[in-house]
């Protein structure tokens, strides 16, 4: 019965972007439009061909496929975004790279980078991480049935569309928001169901407690629902079209923009990687967290502060003095939660330190705490309006972003992932333990380089940029900082470089372990009745 | 007044009065007395429950597994 409500459903849904498409108003529309109808369309076919196939059984136990999915979607992603992050970095030291076409610039491949390893790579990493530690914190199986995975391939086609609408020009130009109306409404739909799938299995919970990194996740989902819904709130000029207009505009604007995108950093990038932070280290470590009282402290005071800190992107702009001071406030208070927060992760392996010597994925874990501890320690410094005012429009802010992103979220997942994958396929251990290792040098010589580097150029850019001579005229135009950058954008690029050949490891590394480790033996008859 | 001023004025007397009340709640609430043993046993959910959910179905009624740490 609900197989031909679904008919009519995709049926609808492919005649609506059949018409849109033959309607559309720009290129960019129309290829987004035949996307759908091939999507809806396959789906329907797919569907007409099982309508009267016999209900399959009920499956119980924990629902790891789509967690399976999530992994494989989380290393491709990651793949394919660092390697346009790498190919960008290099675009900056040798502008011929540009390729001189208008798909391949830096402007329309910076966003495809950014959205390629913050939403899909990360996305894709919490959405699968999320599934696999709610279940094994509640004993419960996830709720929904097959909602989770719509939620996995609807966050999959909304990937594409934001990633192929950058390709040709798509953006409403809000950084880290930048996909268009209908991508907005589709992303918009997909979150509410990861919503619905999250609380619900919460709900059925079988431990009484629901534990802290369940209350990260959380979090996580709710903020990114209000941040998404207040910052994309805008006026489609035909529903034929991509182009849309703000409803907020001038500094109203730039200030929801900034309370958006500081707040991606904070609970996409923060809150929901801690709750990977407060499942991964303790079962990596054998030990629970060290005090689950100041992971409670740390949840509430993180959350309550993180909310006010965006202005601080906003200095000695026409904000009002008052925002600005008051964002970098709560930007300085952020360090107590933050360090908090660090210390807890690290002490949990306190008892346990000479693990670090034999297991490289908890070697792992532990250097993306330090880095958690070193960006949310520079964050802060930067915020601060005098620092700040050296700091700003400089790769200084490029280096902090990528100390953070490098480091606390790419290392957490790496951790994570390795610690999934021999669970997920049923393996009895990883592949080779050594090539963890050659990844996780690779990776943390590869950040040393990248944010090193950065720090150099900022600083001797924003240094350049404030040089005025005995008459107070500037001394210097700003094509002499770009060409005295050069050889730290080199630096830089091979920083990329070590980062994603340590990727790529990893990937071989997780593929063998599921085609070529020897399969886990079944532990069930060696369990005696106690 | 206009809007602005009335919810600018609101945020940060009574709003920002009343945040900070929770805040300061949820944390004395935290440390009460007694406390310990309840966040001892929820620090321990992750290692409670394994791979499958059949063998976790069960543990949960014992309680206490091999994997738990108890500091």
């Amino acid at each position: 019965m609900l197989n031909y409500f679904k008919l009519i459903v995709l049926a609808i849904i492919t005649l609506a972007a059949a018409m849109a498409a033959n309607f559309a108003h720009d290129g960019a529309y129309q290829i987004h439009a035949i996307i759908i109808v091939l999507v809806a369309g396959g789906l329907f076919i797919h569907t007409l061909r099982h309508t009267n196939d016999a209900p399959k059984p009920a499956e119980t136990g924990y629902m790891d496929g789509v967690v399976r999915y999530g992994v494989i979607a989380t290393c491709f992603w990651g793949l394919a975004g660092f390697l346009v992050g790498t190919y960008i970095a290099f675009q900056l030291a040798f502008p011929i790279l540009n390729l001189d076409l208008p798909w391949t610039t830096f402007g329309r491949l910076r966003p495809l980078h950014t959205s390629a390893v913050i939403f899909a790579f990360g996305g894709n990493a919490l959405i699968a991480t999320s599934f696999y530690v709610v279940q094994r914190t509640t004993a419960a199986r996830l709720w929904g049935g097959n909602l989770s995975w719509f939620v996995f391939w609807g966050y999959q086609l909304f990937i594409v569309l934001a990633a192929t609408g950058y390709l040709l020009g798509v953006t409403q130009g809000k950084e880290y928001a930048e996909p268009e109306w209908y991508v907005d409404i589709w992303l918009t739909i997909v979150w509410v169901a990861y919503l619905a799938v999250f609380m619900g299995t919460l709900i059925r919970r079988k431990e009484p407690h629901i534990y802290v990194a369940n209350w990260f996740y959380l979090a996580f989902i709710v903020t990114i629902a209000m941040l998404h819904l207040v910052n994309n709130l805008s006026l489609p000029v035909s529903i034929f079209g991509s182009k849309s207009v703000q409803l907020f505009s001038g500094v109203q604007d730039a200030l929801t923009q900034w309370w958006y995108g500081h707040n991606a950093v904070g609970f996409f990038l923060t809150a929901g990687f801690l709750g990977m932070m407060y499942y991964f280290v303790p079962k990596q470590a054998e030990r629970p967290i060290y005090s689950y009282k100041l992971s409670i402290i740390h949840f509430w005071a993180l959350i309550f502060l993180y909310i006010w800190a965006g202005p601080h992107h906003l200095h000695y702009t026409a904000l009002p003095d008052w925002a600005q001071v008051l964002g970098m406030t709560f930007s300085i208070v952020l360090w107590m939660p933050s360090w908090g927060g660090m210390i807890n992760g690290l002490m949990t392996l306190s008892g346990a330190w000479d693990k670090l010597r034999t297991d490289p994925v908890l070697r792992m874990m532990v250097v993306s705490i330090g880095f958690y501890g070193m960006s949310t320690f520079e964050g802060p410094m930067m915020s601060i309006r005098a620092v700040n005012s050296l700091s700003h429009y400089t790769d200084w802010t490029i280096g902090h972003v990528h100390s953070g992103a490098l480091g606390w979220n790419g290392m957490v997942t790496f951790g994570a992932l390795y610690f999934l994958t021999p669970r997920l396929w049923n393996r009895e251990r990883l592949y080779s333990l050594s090539m963890v290792s050659w990844h996780f040098w690779l990776a943390t010589i590869g950040i040393v380089l990248y944010a090193s580097s950065m720090w150099v150029t900022g600083i001797m850019e924003g240094l350049m940029w404030r040089e005025v001579d005995a008459q107070g005229f500037l001394v210097n135009s700003f094509a002499d900082t770009v060409g005295a950058k050069f050889p730290m954008y080199v630096v830089r690029g091979l920083g990329g470089v070590l980062y994603l050949t340590g990727a790529i490891i990893m990937c071989v590394n997780l593929w063998k372990t599921v085609t070529s480790s020897p399969a886990k033996a079944s532990d069930a008859v060696a369990v005696p009745a106690e | 007044m206009d809007d602005y001023s009335i919810l600018r004025q609101f945020a940060d007397s009574w709003g920002l009065l009343a945040m900070f009340l929770f805040f300061l709640g949820v944390a004395l609430y935290t440390f009460r007395p007694g406390s310990a043993a309840k966040h001892r046993d929820a620090a321990n959910i992750p290692l409670r429950h394994g791979d499958r959910l059949e063998d976790d179905a069960v543990s949960t009624t014992t309680t206490k597994t091999k994997n738990e740490v108890r500091t």
